[in-house]
Formats: structure tokens, C-alpha cells, sequence
């Protein structure tokens, strides 16, 4: 079994998510990079679990994904609410929270 | 009665206070009148149960503990609901229940801004459970849960009632309590896990029963583990008394707090730290008490001294009576730290005695204030011209408070001097001899720093912005009534102190030499006690490992 | 006779007074109360119930004294008669009982007699002198209270006891001194008298603590000294344990260095100072030195030494004072000092062994010194003024009764045959055993140095008492309006105490006077001076008729030279003058260059009264005063200065930075901790996002690493 392959594609993922991340400043796409990364883990869960031979790997994955679908519902949710009060998606703007 | 008493006496005692409190909750704001008779009802009737235990209190076994409850609490700790009093709690309970309903009435036409009675009381009732339960716990667990229940009602009057930097003096009062009884429980808790309550005829090793551990389950505790032990202890009682260096939260909390709070403060909150040595520290851990006994003694006349000179410095009436109160509770310390029976009964009587006298003090530094709004003493002067009543009670307090034999004052000062020429004799003579000569110039800074104060404030002619001033006016009858009490007690104790040492003197000399058992006592009295010691453990352990 | 020997058996007196004697005090204890708190309502203020209180007190101290002598009397000659104790108990501490009671034997009856005598004098004469007192009331109260600690200190059973009165009657005296406390300096001198006492205290307080433990943990007199005398508390005990209870009699009985708040204690009322100041408080510390003298006399082993602490401190007390008695303007303060200087002779008595002789002078000054007192306060209600130079003079003509009264005083003060204060202190004088002329007076010990200082003091004594008498009744009247004789109220007290100055002397004559039968002589110390086991076998001088004659002539003398002085010199210059002026004498020197046999005749009175009398009074008592103003008197105020400077330091420095600065920031520390993490808190979900990325790479690196 190739586990290597999976790992570099998990890792590959993963990088771009993070660049998504740190470097986009909209919102949406923000999101779209978690949701990146979360697969990125999902994959590595599923390839390590079969290398394994066991099915935790699939049932985390499983999870990951409920959650994952829950904060994506709530993420967009709050992008929404930031969008309709300013206009705008620019995550740059948003600094409610400085100290 | 008796077995009334017996069965449901303390907890009545401890806990009415609270009862009151709720109820006082549960009345509608706007009804002022109810609140203020139904918080005076309960402190009365908690006075009045007081007054019924002391009636049936056997004054000719006052040495052992009476009117004991023991029931189960917390099985898992092993710590159970035991309360009890004897001849060292008793006269501190009556003081508390004397103290509170004086402050509940002369409350009634002071409450400080932001008024709000209803909380004002509430917090008063609850603080009198928790100093009284206090007194009254036989559980070091159940000691320490009243121990810190009064420090809530306490922050909250100095942060809500208090003077203008009263957010600052609530904060430093809480987290400095606070971090010594974080130590205070870690000290317990080490008690819990190392002492064998076997030796003291229990059936389980491992209790908080402060009997047993004062009756011998300790003796097989390592020397060092000891000392370490006693130190948590030190400083969660000792920021309480508070000895130096871990005063400086009471000058700033006593300035702040209203004067109702810094009078029970005075009165009795102090007396928990002393009244910890006395029933906790000491009689547990004799061995390392002797360890520490010098340098408490130290720290106790560097109090003494320090908090005069801190007084004479001082341009407000209300932060110089704070600093006395270092220097008295000096010499409380110094009572305890000479390990005799004659010093500890010295530090018994001096916490009543200061507690009534100290109390009177900021009782009066209240009135002065409401009267002239100021407590600046370069502006304050002829109290006496325009409030001769006050002036006069002025001046008979501050007597009362330098020592002046006669009055009660002088019962705890001057024993405890006596007592420090001949300190227990595993501690060295030659030390506590220095110390005595330093608390006895200690006396004459007190006379200094308070005649001084009377100078200020009572004697000479009012100054010109308070010549005509319609706020000032003699004592009303609210605050004569309050105070009449504690001036009357001031007196009857000063010339007949044995009311006091008739219930304390067995009850000290029971904790002290039978309680802890005839070896130990012997031990603290001879001069190598170290050793004796030593062989006393080795025994014990032997005795421990046969046993548990 | 040692009294020692005396003792074949012990008779233990007994007697309804004796036993009773708690009540002496109850009397005026109650009508404090009574007045404080009900004298309002009384007709006169209160004063009535002072003076009944007082009065039945002064009859009950007399019956317990006649008892006391009866008892003595029938006790014969050979056995030593007990004194009578009765105890309660007072407090238990460690399983201890501590009694309060009483202790009656001759020194405690000779006490109250005069306590009670002197306070029921005072009572009456106060009734007019602070009439019409915005505080009429609360003086008569105080008054009472006084007497009551007083009597309850000379009656104490045991050490203890003798504090609670000890410091009861040091508040009294704060108090009184303060009593027109609307004067800034008034408070003052109160603040000083009762904080000098305080300094003393220490001693007090350690002294008695040191004889508790040593004596086997007991307060009671009676047993510490019966310990002390059989020699079962070490000496090193007993002398600590004495030197400590010196620094109490220092303050407390105005001995030298710490006498300076005494003369500032004249700023009370007249008769306060009569009472508190003269006769009674200020003896409290020569009565706690003859109470416990089995302490002081083993302690200090007074028999067969030549110097001591006690006499030396008498015999500079009694110098000191008298020479500053010289300089005094307020003829109060001349008293003061005059009081300084023979409680001085009282000391120095004790420190020589001659109990019965000091006990014999506290009795006799009390009466003419108190005598003294009311004498100027009498002047003083004339004239409105207490200062002899610029507001008194020539009021012998005015005032006679106050102006023979006073004569008849200080003539006793000056020790002149036969009033009182001669023969009290000659006893003293003999009782030095100094006086090695004609056989010697075999006292316990030689005390030769302290023999010429009383003798010097006497002649000092008479030499200032002349001055005062003749700036105060001689001469011109200096002050303003016209003096009047005071009323009967001030006037009786005063023929009391002058009539009882002349005759009290009587009742000791010297042992050997062969002027009067047997039975007559030393009456006082028969009946006075213990004789069981409590009491150290002290010597008793002989009486000497030498030195009798020696220091009466020494007395005249200071008298003649003084006389010359004033009377002659002064009046010769002018009616109004108060000393002879410089200028004066630089023209009369001028002037009279060719009268030689007048010149040295100048000569003469110049040594007379230029160089002794001046000397003593110009630069010697000048500098001395300086010295006690500046020196002694800056120490003390520079050492409550300083105390508060050091309390300064030690609140702004140490406390509030130090102390206070450690708590403080270590609640400092977090805050600004927090302020710097702080900016970290940008509100930017990328930025936390890059810090938890660079975080997780972190731990990954380190993760690697270590594994």
C-alpha cells in the first residue's frame, strides 16, 4: 500500500488551506480553506486507518465530517450576518475582538 | 435544656445568624423597618442562645469541650460535622454576639452610601455565622469553610460601602486573605494525609478531627514535615492577625471599610487569625510551634514597635487606630509565642479586650467622621467643646487602649510581657527577656501615639470651619447605646479580669498540658526538648506501625 | 536596735479597721462615680459629696491608725507585730490565684492619714478657688478618683496592685494637669507628665515582672520581701529587679534626669498641685522603694557601702533641684523645684538605710509643702499671676494670713528648729552615718558624699525660700489693682497645714533628746517602722547634737546670705526692684573708687552675694537650668521627635514602599504582563490563526527533535 501518496496529498491539501487561510481576505474563501484542511486530516485518518487495519481511521473521519458540516453551517452563518451589517466580507475589517 | 442544648445548641448559635439573613433577603426593599427589626430580632435571639449556653456552660469542667455535636459530613474525606466550645471559645463567641447587635443599631442611622439596607444587613448576619462557626468548629475542614465565609460579606461591604479607594482595599484584603488560607488549606490537608488518628484512639488513621489532632495523632509526624506545616498554618493565620510584615491590607482595609465593618473587622475578624494559633496551630503541632516560637515572638515585637511609629505618622484618626491594631495584636502574639499558659491566657484575654476597645475606637472615628467629614487630625480639635460626651468616651478609650491597668486593656498587655520573662522552657530565656523589654517600650509609644491623637482631636478649641458647624453634635442616643456595653464591659473586665479567666484559664491549660498529653508537655518544658521530642516520635512510630 | 533582734514573737494585729481597710478607698471611688455621673444635679456641683466622701475617709484612715497603734502598743516591746493583710481573689491564670487586697501596717496608716488629711484640705479649699469653673463638676470628680487610686496603691497587698494604682493615679494627674485643656500648652505639659511617667513604667513593669519569677511567682509585698531578705532570690535578681523599680521612682517621684515634666506639671490648678504634685502622687515612688525595701536594701546592698544608685540619684536630685529652685520667676515652679529637691532627700534617705527618716520627711513635707502650695495659690487668686517679679511684692500687707502661713512653711522647708522639716531632715542627715565627728552616728554605712550634698541642699533650701518670700511679700507691689485676702475656705486649710508644719516634727524626736522624757522620743518609728520578718534589719543612726547645731547653722546661713541679699542690697536699691542691676554696680564701683573701706566692704558682700549667692544663682543654677531646658529637657522632647521622624521613615519608606511595595507589585507584575500580551490581541482571525499555525509548526519542530 502507497501510504506515502496519501500523505502527500493530505499534505498538499493541507498547505493550501493554510495559505487560503493566512493570505485570503474574504471570508467565504476562508472558509472553503478549513474545510480544506479538515479533508486533509480526513484523508490521513482514512489512509493511516487502513494501514492499520482498523476502522477507528473511517470513524473519526465520519465525525470530522459531521462537524465539519455544523461549522461550515455556522461559519457561514456568521459571514452572512458580517455581510448584511457591513457590506462586505473583508475579514481585515473585522477586529471586534482587539484587546 | 440541657439536652436541648446539647443536641441543637451550636448549631442554633451558628446558624440563626443566616436564618436572619435569608429572611432579611426575603423582605420587599422598600420596607425598611421590617429588615432592620428582623435583623436585630435575629441578632438578639442568636445573643440570647449565646447567653442560655453560657447558662448552662459547667464552668467547673470549662477546660473540655461542651455541647459537642458530632456527626457525619463528608464520608469520603473522612471529615465530619463536629462543633463544640470550651473556655477559649466561649468568651470570643460573646464577644461576637455582643459586637454584631451593636453594630446592627447604631447602623440603623449610619448606613454609608449607597445605603441599600436590606444587603447591608444580609452581609452582617451571614458574616456573624460564619465568625461564629468559626468558634465553635471542632473539624478542620468544616474550620476552614467558616474561616472563609466570612471574607465575602467582608469584601463586599469595603468594596460596595466603602471609601473612596475601597475597590483597591477590598481587592488587597480579599486576594491577601485569600493567599494565606490557599497555604492554610494545604497545611490541613498535609495533616489529613500524615497524622494517625489511631494514636489518639480513633478507628481511622486519616481525619480532620481537631480533636484527635491535638490529642496526640501528630507526635509521629516527621520534625520537618512538621515545621513546613506549621508554616502554611503561620501565614494563612497570621495574614488574619495580622503579624508583621503581612499587615498592610489593614490600615487600607480599615480606611475604606465603613464603619461598621472596620468595627467587627477590629472586634472580632482579627481574633480568627489569634484564635487559629491558639485552637489550631499550637496544640496540633507543638513541636513545631517551639520551632517557630521565636520568630513569631520576633515578628510580634517588631509589630509592636512598628505599628507605633506607623501611628505616629499617621494624619488620619481612622488609619492610626488600624496601626494600633498591629501593635496590639503584638502583643497577642507575643502571648501566644511564649508557648505558657500564662502567655496564652494573657492572648485570650487581650483579644477580647482589644476587640472591645479597638471596636470602640472606630466606632467612634466613625462618628467623628459623619460629624466633621473629615478625619484629618491637623483639622480636627476640640471634640471636646462641642461633643464633650464624645470627647470624654474619646479620651477614656484610648486610656483603656494604652494599658491602663484598671481597665481591660491592661490584662492582656502586661501578663503577656510578664509571661515572655518566662517563656516555656524549650525556648531560650535569654531572647524572650529582649522581647519583653522591647514590648515594654512598646507601651510607651502607645501612650505617646494615642495621647497624641487625643491631643489632636479632643483637646484645644474647635477650629473655625467646624466652629459652627450644625453636623456636629454630641452622641445621639442610637450611638450611646451602642457603645454603653462595650464601655461598661471596658470597666468590669479592667477590674475584675477573672470573669474571663475563670472560663479561659482551664481551657488553656487543658489544650496546652492535658489535651496533648503529659510527654509532650514535658517535652516543651525543659530546655533540650528537641530530643525529647525526638525519643517521643520514635515511640509513636513504633506505637503507629503496631497499631494502624 | 536591728530589728531582727527584736523579733522573739510574731504578733499578729488585728482589728476591725485594719481588717477592713478597702473601705478607706470605696469612699472616694464611689463619689466618682457619684459625681461623674449625678454631680450635675447637686447643689453644689458636687463638691459635697467629694468632701463627705473624703471626710469619711480621713475618719476611718484615723481609726485605722489609732487601731494600729493600740495593736503595737499591746504587742509590748518584744515582739514584731505583723502586718495585717486581707486578700480576695482577683484572677487565676495558669491554675495561679491572684489576690487584690489590703496591706495594713504602720507605713500604709502613715499614708492614708496623709493622703486624707492633705486631699480633705485640698477638697475644701478648692470649693472656692475653682469656683465658678466652667468644669467645677468634673474637677471634684477627678479629685475623688485621685484620692481613691491613691489610697488603693499606698493600701496594695501586692506589686500588681500597686501598678493598677500606680498608673490610676498618673492618669489623674494627666488628667488634672489638663484640666483647662483649651490652652495648646496646658495639653502639652499633660502629654509630657503622663509620657515621662510612661518611660518609667517600663521599669515598673519589668521590675515587678523580674521579682514575680524570681520570687517563686507571686506579687504579694509581704512574701517577695521576706524572699529577698532570707536570701532565697539571687542578688542578681534583686538588683535588676531594683534598678528597674528605680526607673520607675525616677519618673514617677521627679528624680533627676527625669524630673523636667514636674515644674511643667504646675500648669494645672493650684490645689492639684498642692495635692497630686507636692504631697502625695510624686511620693508614690519613695512609698513603692519603702514598701519593697527588702528589695532595694539586699538588692543594692545598702548596709556597709559608702555609694549606691538610690543615694547617689537623691543626692544629685536634691542639688539639681535646688540650685533650678533659684532661677524661677512663677513662684509655683520655685515649689516645683523645691519639691524636686526634697523628694530628692527622700530618696537619698532610702538609699542610705534611713527608712524612718524618710518616711519621717515624706510625712512632715507633705504638710508644709502642700501648705506652701496653697499659699501661692491663695497669692495667686490675689494677684491673677503666678510670676513674683513683675506682678507680686509687699503683699505681706494685704494678705497677712497667707503671708504668715507661708513664712511658717518655708521656715519648716528650710529646716529650722523646732518646725517640722528640721527634724525629718536632720534624721536624714544622721541617718548618711557621715558625720564622723563626735563618735560617729553608726548608720549602714559611710555615706560621707552624700552627707555634704544634703548639707549643701539645706543651705540652698533656705537661701531660695527667703528669696521667694521676700519677691513675693517684700518689697513694692509690682502687679496691677488691688490684692485682697482670700476667703475662710482657703484661709483655714492653710493655719491647718501651717500649725500642723510646726507641730509634726514633734512626734520623732531624736532617740536620747534629753529635753523630753523617754517615753517621748521616737514615737514615729516605734510605730511606723516594721519589725517582722518583711522588713531588712536595717542600723539606726544616733542622733548627733553636732550636726544638729552643724546644719541649723547651715540653714541660718543660706538664710543671712540670702536676707542680705534681698533685704538689704535689693531694698536699699528700690521698694520695687526684684535683684540689684548690673549698672548699678558698674557706677557704684566707679563711683565709690576712693571709698576703700566701703569698696571692700562690697568686697565682701560681693563674695557674699556676688559670688555665692550669684554664683549659685546667676551662671551655676543658670547653666544647670540651661542644661535642663536644653539639654535634658531638648533630649526628651528631640527623643518624642524623633520617635515621630522614625515613624515616618519607617510608614513612608518601609511600609508604604517597601512592605506595601512588595504586595503591590506583584499585583504590578501581571498587569503589565497583561498590557505587553495585550497587543498581541489584534481582533484579526488571520493573525490568530498565523500565531497557532507558527505555534503547531513549533511543537512539531520540537516534537521531531526530542523523539
Amino acid at each position: 500500500m502507497y501510504v506515502s501518496q496519501f500523505g502527500v496529498l493530505a499534505a498538499v491539501l493541507f498547505a493550501i488551506g493554510v495559505y487560503g487561510i493566512l493570505v485570503r481576505r474574504n471570508g467565504i474563501l476562508v472558509l472553503m480553506s478549513v474545510e480544506l484542511i479538515l479533508n486533509s486530516v480526513n484523508i490521513n485518518l482514512v489512509a493511516f486507518g487502513a494501514l492499520r487495519d482498523t476502522i477507528a481511521g473511517e470513524v473519526f473521519a465520519l465525525f470530522v465530517i459531521t462537524v465539519a458540516a455544523a461549522e461550515v453551517g455556522v461559519g457561514l452563518a456568521i459571514v452572512l450576518l458580517i455581510y448584511r451589517n457591513r457590506r462586505s466580507v473583508d475579514l481585515s475589517e473585522v477586529d471586534l475582538m482587539k484587546g | 435544656m440541657q439536652a436541648f442544648l446539647d443536641d441543637w445548641g451550636l448549631t442554633l448559635l451558628t446558624f440563626l445568624p443566616l436564618l436572619g439573613a435569608l429572611l432579611v433577603i426575603a423582605i420587599p426593599k422598600a420596607d425598611e423597618q421590617m429588615q432592620k427589626a428582623v435583623a436585630l430580632l435575629s441578632t438578639l435571639a442568636t445573643a440570647v442562645m449565646a447567653v442560655l449556653l453560657l447558662v448552662w456552660f459547667n464552668l467547673d469542667n470549662a477546660g473540655s469541650l461542651q455541647f459537642v455535636i458530632d456527626l457525619s459530613w463528608i464520608d469520603v474525606i473522612n471529615s465530619r460535622y463536629i462543633m463544640g466550645i470550651d473556655g477559649i471559645s466561649l468568651p470570643l463567641i460573646l464577644l461576637t454576639v455582643l459586637v454584631v447587635p451593636l453594630c446592627v443599631i447604631y447602623s440603623f442611622k449610619h448606613f454609608p452610601e449607597p445605603r441599600n439596607p436590606k444587603a447591608f444587613l444580609a452581609l452582617l448576619l451571614i458574616l456573624e455565622t460564619g465568625m461564629i462557626g468559626t468558634f465553635v468548629a471542632q473539624d478542620l475542614i468544616l474550620f476552614f469553610v467558616f474561616f472563609e465565609v466570612v471574607l465575602l460579606p467582608m469584601y463586599f461591604m469595603i468594596g460596595v460601602w466603602g471609601g473612596e479607594n475601597r475597590r483597591y482595599a477590598a481587592i488587597k484584603f480579599f486576594l491577601y486573605t485569600l493567599f494565606g488560607s490557599a497555604l492554610m488549606l494545604l497545611s490541613f490537608l498535609a495533616l489529613f494525609f500524615l497524622a494517625d488518628g489511631t494514636l489518639a484512639g480513633l478507628a481511622e488513621a486519616n481525619t480532620f478531627d481537631m480533636r484527635a489532632l491535638s490529642g496526640g495523632a501528630t507526635t509521629a509526624i516527621a520534625r520537618t514535615s512538621q515545621i513546613w506545616i506549621f508554616a502554611g498554618m503561620f501565614l494563612g493565620f497570621g495574614v488574619k492577625v495580622p503579624i508583621f510584615p503581612f499587615h498592610t491590607w489593614l490600615p487600607d482595609a480599615h480606611t475604606e471599610a465603613p464603619t461598621v465593618g472596620s468595627v467587627i473587622l477590629a472586634a472580632v475578624l482579627l481574633k480568627l487569625g489569634t484564635y487559629g494559633f491558639v485552637r489550631v496551630a499550637l496544640p496540633i503541632l507543638p513541636e513545631a510551634a517551639a520551632a517557630w516560637a521565636p520568630v513569631i515572638g520576633l515578628l510580634a515585637v517588631i509589630g509592636i514597635i512598628y505599628g507605633a511609629l506607623g501611628c505616629l505618622a499617621q494624619k488620619d484618626m481612622k488609619r492610626l487606630i488600624a496601626f494600633s491594631s498591629v501593635a496590639h495584636m503584638g502583643f497577642v502574639m507575643l502571648g501566644i509565642a511564649t508557648m505558657t499558659d500564662f502567655g496564652i491566657n494573657a492572648a485570650v484575654f487581650g483579644m477580647v479586650a482589644h476587640g472591645l476597645i479597638t471596636g470602640m475606637l472606630f466606632f467612634l472615628a466613625g462618628s467623628v467622621k459623619d460629624r466633621y467629614h473629615t478625619l484629618d487630625m491637623s483639622r480636627l480639635g476640640g471634640l471636646l467643646v462641642q461633643a464633650p460626651k464624645m470627647g470624654w468616651i474619646l479620651g477614656f478609650c484610648a486610656m483603656a487602649s494604652l494599658g491602663l491597668p484598671g481597665l481591660a486593656g491592661f490584662w492582656g498587655e502586661f501578663p503577656a510581657i510578664l509571661a515572655s520573662y518566662n517563656p516555656a522552657g524549650i525556648l531560650s530565656e535569654a531572647v524572650f527577656r529582649t522581647y519583653m523589654v522591647i514590648a515594654a517600650v512598646g507601651t510607651v509609644l502607645a501612650a505617646g501615639y494615642l495621647l497624641w491623637m487625643l491631643q489632636k482631636a479632643a483637646f484645644g478649641t474647635p477650629r473655625e470651619e467646624f466652629a459652627d458647624s450644625p453636623d456636629v453634635k454630641d452622641a445621639s442616643k442610637h450611638e450611646f447605646w451602642a457603645w454603653v456595653p462595650m464601655l461598661v464591659l471596658i470597666v468590669v473586665l479592667g477590674f475584675y479580669p477573672r470573669l474571663i479567666h475563670e472560663a479561659s484559664d482551664p481551657a488553656v491549660v487543658e489544650s496546652l498540658v492535658v489535651n496533648v498529653g503529659d510527654d509532650v508537655y514535658d517535652c516543651l518544658e525543659i530546655e533540650d526538648g528537641t530530643d525529647c521530642f525526638e525519643d517521643l516520635r520514635a515511640e509513636s512510630a513504633e506505637k503507629s506501625n503496631g497499631g494502624g | 536596735m536591728f530589728a531582727a533582734e527584736a523579733t522573739e514573737g510574731i504578733f499578729q494585729a488585728s482589728g476591725w479597721f485594719l481588717e477592713n481597710a478597702w473601705l478607706v478607698p470605696a469612699f472616694p471611688a464611689l463619689s466618682f462615680l457619684v459625681i461623674l455621673f449625678f454631680g450635675k444635679r447637686f447643689p453644689k456641683g458636687g463638691s459635697e459629696v467629694g468632701i463627705a466622701a473624703v471626710a469619711m475617709s480621713f475618719v476611718f484612715a484615723v481609726a485605722t491608725g489609732i487601731q494600729w497603734i493600740s495593736q503595737v502598743n499591746s504587742a509590748g516591746d518584744d515582739a514584731a507585730v505583723d502586718a495585717v493583710s486581707s486578700t480576695w481573689t482577683w484572677w487565676v491564670n495558669g491554675g495561679i490565684e491572684f489576690n487584690i487586697g489590703t496591706l495594713v501596717d504602720g507605713l500604709a496608716v502613715v499614708l492614708i492619714f496623709v493622703v486624707t488629711t492633705v486631699s480633705l484640705l485640698v477638697h475644701v479649699y478648692s470649693t472656692d478657688y475653682v469656683a465658678g469653673d466652667s468644669r467645677y463638676t468634673h474637677f471634684f470628680a477627678f479629685l475623688s478618683l485621685f484620692t481613691a487610686a491613691m489610697l488603693f496603691f499606698v493600701l496594695s497587698e501586692n506589686t500588681l496592685q500597686m501598678i493598677v494604682g500606680w498608673e490610676l493615679v498618673g492618669v489623674c494627674s494627666f488628667v488634672l494637669i489638663g484640666h483647662w485643656w483649651e490652652e495648646k500648652p496646658n495639653s502639652d505639659a499633660a502629654l509630657k507628665a503622663f509620657l515621662t511617667n510612661r518611660v518609667g513604667d517600663i521599669g515598673l513593669l519589668i521590675g515587678v515582672a523580674v521579682l514575680f519569677f524570681a520570687a517563686d511567682q507571686t506579687f504579694s509585698v509581704l512574701e517577695i520581701n521576706k524572699m529577698a531578705i532570707s536570701g532565697e532570690i539571687s542578688h542578681l535578681a534583686l538588683l535588676v529587679g531594683a534598678c528597674a523599680l528605680t526607673a520607675a521612682v525616677i519618673s514617677k517621684s521627679g528624680q533627676f534626669f527625669l524630673h523636667t515634666w514636674l515644674p511643667d506639671a504646675m500648669a494645672g490648678p493650684t490645689p492639684v498641685s498642692a495635692l497630686i504634685h507636692a504631697a502625695t502622687m510624686v511620693v508614690a515612688g519613695v512609698y513603692l522603694i519603702a514598701r519593697l525595701y527588702g528589695v532595694f536594701f539586699e538588692g543594692f546592698s545598702i548596709a556597709g557601702s559608702s555609694v549606691n544608685l538610690l543615694a547617689i540619684i537623691g543626692g544629685l536630685t536634691t542639688l539639681v533641684g535646688a540650685s533650678l529652685a533659684f532661677v524661677q520667676r512663677d513662684i509655683k515652679k520655685v515649689l516645683a523645684y523645691s519639691t524636686i529637691s526634697q523628694l530628692g532627700y527622700m530618696v537619698l534617705a532610702l538609699g542610705v538605710g534611713a527608712w524612718t527618716a524618710a518616711i519621717f520627711h515624706l510625712f512632715t513635707h507633705a504638710f508644709f509643702k502642700a501648705c506652701l502650695f496653697l499659699g501661692s495659690g491663695s497669692v495667686s487668686h490675689a494677684v491673677h499671676s503666678f510670676d513674683m517679679k513683675s506682678d507680686m511684692g509687699g503683699l505681706r500687707r494685704w494678705m497677712p494670713h497667707t503671708y504668715k502661713t507661708f513664712v511658717i512653711a518655708s521656715v519648716a522647708l528650710a529646716g529650722i528648729p523646732p518646725l517640722a522639716g528640721f527634724w525629718s531632715k536632720d534624721e536624714i542627715l544622721a541617718g548618711t552615718g557621715g558625720w564622723g565627728l563626735a563618735g560617729g552616728t553608726g548608720g549602714n554605712g559611710a555615706y560621707l558624699v552624700i552627707l555634704i550634698m544634703g548639707l549643701a541642699t539645706a543651705a540652698l533650701t533656705a537661701a531660695y525660700m527667703t528669696r521667694c518670700v521676700y519677691l513675693t511679700f517684700f518689697g513694692e507691689f509690682r502687679g496691677h489693682g488691688t490684692p485682697h485676702e482670700s476667703g475662710p475656705r482657703i484661709i483655714v486649710p492653710l493655719w491647718i497645714l501651717a500649725v500642723l508644719a510646726i507641730v509634726a516634727g514633734w512626734i520623732n524626736l531624736p532617740k536620747g533628746f534629753q529635753l523630753v522624757p523617754e517615753g517621748w522620743t521616737e514615737r514615729f518609728g516605734h510605730y511606723v517602722e516594721p519589725t517582722a520578718d518583711y522588713f531588712p534589719s536595717i542600723a539606726h543612726a544616733k542622733p548627733s547634737w553636732t550636726l544638729a547645731v552643724v546644719s541649723t547653722l547651715v540653714a541660718l546661713g543660706g538664710i543671712a546670705v540670702a536676707a542680705r541679699y534681698y533685704f538689704g542690697r535689693v531694698r536699699a536699691e528700690s521698694p520695687m526692684a526684684t535683684e540689684v542691676g548690673r549698672g548699678w554696680t558698674k557706677r557704684s564701683r566707679l563711683a565709690s573708687a576712693g571709698h576703700t573701706l566701703l569698696a571692700k566692704k562690697y568686697y565682701l558682700d560681693h563674695l557674699y552675694t556676688g559670688v555665692i549667692a550669684g554664683g549659685v544663682k546667676g551662671p551655676i543654677a543658670k547653666a544647670a537650668y540651661k542644661f535642663n531646658q536644653e539639654g535634658i529637657d531638648k533630649v526628651v522632647n528631640a527623643a518624642g521627635e524623633k520617635s515621630v521622624q522614625a515613624g515616618h521613615v519607617v510608614y513612608d519608606i518601609i511600609d508604604q514602599k517597601v512592605v506595601d511595595g512588595i504586595v503591590n507589585s506583584s499585583g504590578v507584575a501581571p498587569h503589565l504582563a497583561g498590557e505587553e500580551m495585550r497587543k498581541m490581541q489584534t481582533g484579526k482571525v488571520q493573525s490568530y490563526a498565523g500565531i497557532v499555525f507558527v505555534a503547531a509548526a513549533l511543537l512539531a519542530i520540537v516534537f521531531i527533535l526530542v523523539l
